[in-house]
């Protein structure tokens, strides 16, 4: 039969998968085959029981090596499950592995069109025409291979900071904690005691600050902070000033750890610092021992659970219980009612110390969003939703539960990052389930209360986690990354008006105008999403394996023409 | 036998072709007339795609992607938008836009795939054949099909496209900010004249004509075409070739 060749250097070869009988027992594979046969510079066709078993991948080596082929297409199952086999499949003979192509006849045709043999034969023919027509255009690309650095940076010296550079220099690894504020320690600084122990937060922090300080591999650099984040993963060059002095630290991965500020109370339920105070505000009072009241009421959810901050701040329930029983403990004839919406007290642990809190006395009252509690100038006036009618508390002083926010300046260290944050200013991780400690930028991981409120075992947790995902990068001297990338070939590059449409839609800034006023894509930081090609003006950018060419010879073999 | 129409579908990577692999695990069935083209993400479709395939015979083509706000490439979704908004403005024109369709089917919504598809499917069937698939093909319509393509492909719009979600959510070179709506208005605009400004090229490709005899051919008033006349002519895209009967006559004078 002849055939319509359109390259004679292409040799395609098909190899159609029954899948035992998940495809043979719907379409006729063999003829299927025959058909692959048929198509322009296909030059071997074959059907196999299973063409991922070891005998399948024996015939493509092969038929590779004895047939001279340079492409092979696959029609099975999807490649979602097993690109990855095949690619290795063919390199392990010498063939590129993005000379390889796969058509999915198993999942998304016999499977689904089960009850209409024919007419799922006739749609496999298609995706088969399909896929030869695009592997025949098919390129040979290298995946790119990026140097680490084997240097870890840690932003935040908090307890989540503190945690994640000590663990990264107990494994090995060069690490800088940069710190903006003149000590470490964070929050904890400021903070008594700590649930659910009742630990002194000093201790705690101190014991963990002499670790670190006595780690060998681990620079200390406080009143620091970055002003300038250049580069990639494995690669990153960062500039950051301490106290008017420029470092510049050459790190291969960084962790965001900068922790989250306090909500400025002012305004709420009559806030004023003496009558109306924070929990924060109330800590070193308990710690110096000197609470001048008797009469306490705290109020929970303050500036948090509304429409301002809809989020849940989960630390200021436990937060409201420690201090609660602290003031019994220095007072026990304190009366202490908590006005809450829900008491969030997690775990055996957390429920454990709420129940004795209650059992030391402390009354709960339970309080709606729209019927917020006012502070009168002697009573604090609550509408007790248990009983359903309004309470008049004497009070001494009143405690806010207010929320942790996140930092002001986090939007700015986010753009240095090249890294997104969530509506409430929080930055956001790339996959809530999985991958919380992960930023969607490789190389850039995240924890603790920069990510949301969270309490310090969590903190300790994530901080943890955000090392370990670190090392996943530190631990090889390189890197592959996918070689599918967009690219500005320099024969497009007179194409190219300038317009900046690429820059503004790429998604990982990996586009940038060079100092030569010329479009230029950072390999390293392109995702391959196809973006910029798709919107270029002047459709100079090429997507690699998915290039204009390639998808037009899928449409057109399809639609014929 | 009934119509069975070409489908082509564009399914993102990482959700939607996953969902389809979903409901091929559920052997959940659907109509076998969709083919698939697998693309990273949905904002890879260039809008040249659709047309292309329509200009094949191509009946119907599907674009589906991450649920908003769950691209799997961040954004990319959002870009999908603003081109299949703007391709389908424009293929109302030839009364095209029921063929086209853009949805969000995630990776664990084989059924809402399989879903999509039937309804598509079926709506693609009420809807019949493609003009373009025929034997006989409609010369004039496919003049237009044409015309949508080039103009859609046209830097300027191309240019819009890429700018509009920076235009609406921040801000243009000139600090302005637009509401959506307003951009609406002039991006409709700018493809009312662009289509207008290809008709009229493609119609002189074939011989150079007057003004009057372009505004008889097209269907639109003299004055508008004068006014495209102009803006094609300082884009050196015509030139006038000679008059006759007081008459200047334009020529193209584009390479293709």
């Amino acid at each position: 039969m002849p055939k319509d060749k359109i390259d004679e250097d292409v040799r395609v070869g098909v190899f159609i998968c029954h899948c035992g009988s998940n495809i043979g027992g719907v379409i006729d594979c063999k003829k299927l085959a025959e058909y692959a046969e048929t198509l322009p510079n296909v030059t071997h066709s074959e059907d196999n029981m299973y063409t991922c078993s070891e005998t399948g991948l024996t015939a493509i080596r092969t038929a590779i090596e004895e047939r001279a082929l340079n492409r092979v297409v696959v029609a099975s199952c999807t490649p979602r499950t097993h690109e990855k086999l095949f690619r290795e499949c063919v390199s392990e003979v010498g063939l590129n592995p993005y000379l390889f192509n796969f058509v999915n006849i198993r999942d998304q045709c016999t499977w689904v069109h089960m009850k209409e043999a024919e007419k799922a034969y006739s749609k496999a023919m298609d995706l088969v025409k399909m896929g030869v027509a695009k592997a025949i255009k098919l390129e040979p690309l290298g995946m790119i291979n990026l140097k680490i650095n084997p240097v870890g940076l840690v932003i935040g010296g908090g307890v989540t900071g503190l945690s994640a550079a000590l663990n990264l220099s107990q494994q090995g690894f060069k690490t800088f904690l940069v710190e903006k504020e003149d000590r470490l320690g964070g929050r904890l600084n400021s903070l008594y005691k700590l649930f659910p122990h009742d630990i002194e937060a000093s201790e705690f922090i101190n014991a963990l600050i002499i670790n670190v300080k006595n780690s060998p591999n681990l620079e200390i650099l406080t009143s620091t902070k970055v002003k300038n984040i250049e580069g990639f993963v494995g690669n990153y060059e960062i500039e950051v000033d301490q106290d008017g002095k420029t470092h510049i630290l050459e790190v291969g991965a960084i962790i965001v750890a900068v922790g989250s500020s306090l909500l400025d109370p002012k305004g709420l339920f009559g806030y004023d610092g003496h009558k109306v105070i924070t929990q924060y505000e109330l800590e070193p009072i308990l710690k110096n021992k000197n609470l001048n009241a008797k009469d306490i009421v705290m109020i929970q959810c303050a500036g948090s659970r509304n429409e301002e901050r809809v989020y849940c701040s989960s630390i200021c329930c436990m937060t409201a219980l420690k201090n609660a029983k602290t003031i019994k403990e220095q007072n026990p004839n304190a009366n202490i009612t908590i006005l809450f919406r829900d008491i969030y007290s997690p775990g055996t642990e957390y429920e454990a110390y709420y129940r004795n809190v209650r059992e030391l006395g402390v009354l709960f009252v339970k309080y709606d969003e729209l019927k917020l509690p006012n502070i009168e100038k002697k009573h604090v006036r609550v509408f007790n939703e248990f009983i359903g009618s309004e309470m008049l508390i004497p009070y001494d002083l009143v405690v806010l539960s207010t929320p942790l926010v996140a930092n002001e300046d986090n939007k700015e260290l986010a753009q240095m990052l090249k890294v997104p944050t969530e509506a409430n200013n929080f930055f956001l991780e790339a996959h809530v389930k999985l991958r919380p400690s992960d930023f969607a930028t490789d190389g850039v991981y995240l924890g603790g209360s920069a990510k949301w409120p969270v309490d310090i075992s969590e903190a300790i947790t994530q901080g943890y986690s955000a090392a370990s995902r670190a090392s996943t990068i530190l631990s090889h001297s390189s890197i592959e990354v996918e070689g599918a990338t967009s690219y500005l070939p320099e024969f497009n590059k007179s194409l190219c008006s300038g317009c900046e449409v690429c820059i503004k839609v790429c998604p990982y800034q990996a586009i940038i105008k060079d100092e030569n006023d010329e479009i230029k894509i950072i390999e390293a930081l392109c995702k391959g999403c196809g973006v910029c090609g798709a919107t270029c003006t002047k459709k100079a950018i090429v997507i690699r394996h998915f290039t204009n060419e390639q998808i037009l010879s899928e449409i057109y073999a399809f639609g014929g023409r | 036998m009934s119509f069975e129409p070409k489908i082509l579908g564009f399914l993102c990577n990482w959700c939607s072709y996953a969902g389809a692999d979903l409901a091929g695990v559920s052997r959940i069935q659907y109509p076998p007339n969709i083919r698939v083209i697998r693309v990273m993400c949905s904002g890879r479709v260039d809008p040249n795609f659709i047309f292309e395939a329509f200009k094949t015979g191509i009946d119907g083509v599907i674009i589906t992607g991450c649920h908003l706000a769950d691209c799997h490439y961040l954004e990319g979704n959002y870009e999908a938008v603003t081109k299949f908004d703007m391709v389908k403005y424009l293929l109302s024109k030839i009364n095209f836009e029921k063929r086209v369709r853009l949805e969000w089917v995630s990776a664990s919504e084989g059924n809402r795939f399989a879903e999509v598809i039937t309804d598509f499917t079926n709506q693609i069937k009420e809807l019949g054949q493609s003009q373009f698939g025929r034997k006989n093909q409609d010369k004039e319509l496919l003049q237009k099909l044409e015309a949508l393509e080039m103009a859609a492909g046209s830097y300027r719009i191309r240019a819009l496209v890429g700018r509009e979600r920076k235009i609406i959510e921040q801000e243009n070179v000139y600090g302005e900010k637009f509401s959506k709506q307003r951009f609406s208005e002039i991006f409709e605009e700018a493809l009312d004249n662009e289509y207008l400004r290809h008709r009229i090229l493609l119609s002189l490709e074939k011989s150079p004509k007057s003004v009057k005899s372009l505004a008889i051919e097209l269907d639109a008033n003299s004055k508008e075409i004068l006014s495209h006349i102009l803006v094609l002519k300082t884009r050196s895209q015509i030139v006038m070739e000679n008059i006759i009967n007081n008459q200047p006559i334009y020529v193209n004078i584009m390479e293709r």
